[in-house]
């Protein structure tokens, strides 16, 4: 086990947070492949000026004590605001891209912070895209 | 070539305009045009590295633009020229003078705006700038995205529930 922000067994580990209904979305899968959804906070940012996206994830950090975002798109709205809090609060870590595979392997690797978990996570999720066909 | 696309959206660079215009319009450029953005270097940084490595990225304040315009204007390349709010295109379309169309990609809910669409809110002064740049003879459209119809500014500013 260990203490950091968001570790405990109860808490959120980490903010989800894209376009549309994809956080929602990815998240929803999470929970049906293995019922782990509540360790991740779904923030939909549709309808949201740059600084409304930036003061929600903000404040779900704050709520949850979760150290770890994960956004869709390295040049979306979310992104930009990810990388606005990070400056501002060293110790978080922000992975955009993320995919199915990434967040499955988050949620299960419970034996290391979140922040170390989601480095590790980050590399499942680039591996788990595979090209099949010619 | 030069600039296919001048936007008006509060999100500046994102997802929409990166990969929602981006890509149809084959962009190899961007322009941004903030006084805030072109004012710092962490601003510059951060919408740099959102936009992928096949677009150039040029980053000016609403004076800069005026004077380098004709040099976007000429880029051999597929452009899209962007602002943060109507303010900044309204001055840039008065010192140009050669922008013939603007397009309202986001202007999103803060106090004193009223919805017109889900994506643009605007005070009574946004509307009157507004309308002051379709008076200086350019033609104002909302359209988040290609697919979507260009809807003209009159039925903007009727808003939804008409």
């Amino acid at each position: 086990m260990n203490d950091e922000p968001g570790s405990g067994p109860q808490n959120p580990r980490a903010i989800v947070v894209g376009h549309g209904d994809f956080a929602g979305g990815l998240v929803s899968a999470v929970g049906q492949i293995c019922g782990m959804a509540d360790k991740l906070v779904v923030l939909s940012m549709m309808g949201m000026t740059p600084e409304d996206i930036e003061s929600g994830i903000r404040e779900q950090l704050a709520r949850t004590g979760a150290r770890v975002i994960f956004t869709d798109l390295p040049a979306g709205s979310a992104t930009l605001a990810a990388r606005r809090i990070v400056r501002d609060e060293p110790g978080l870590v922000l992975v955009s891209g993320v995919n199915l595979a990434t967040l499955l392997d988050f949620v299960f690797n419970t034996s290391v912070p979140p922040t170390e978990a989601a480095r590790a996570a980050a590399e499942r999720g680039k591996a788990s895209l595979i090209v099949v066909g010619r | 070539m030069g600039i296919h696309l001048y936007r008006i959206d509060d999100r500046l660079i994102h997802g929409q305009v990166v990969v929602g215009w981006g890509q149809p319009l084959n962009a190899r450029f961007m322009v941004l045009v903030d006084d805030l953005v072109a004012s710092s270097d962490w601003e510059k940084e951060l919408y740099r590295m959102a936009v992928p490595p096949e677009m150039e990225i040029f980053f000016a304040d609403v004076d800069a633009a005026i004077r380098d315009h004709a040099k976007y204007a000429a880029d051999p390349r597929p452009g899209i020229l962007i602002t943060g709010d109507i303010g900044s295109m309204q001055r840039l379309v008065k010192g140009v003078k050669a922008i013939g169309s603007v397009n309202l990609g986001g202007i999103h809910h803060r106090a004193g705006r009223v919805a017109k669409k889900r994506y643009i809110f605007l005070t009574p002064d946004e509307e009157k700038q507004l309308h002051e740049i379709e008076s200086a003879g350019v033609e104002v459209t909302a359209q988040d995205v290609p697919s979507a119809r260009a809807v003209p500014l009159s039925e903007v500013l009727e808003g939804e529930s008409r």
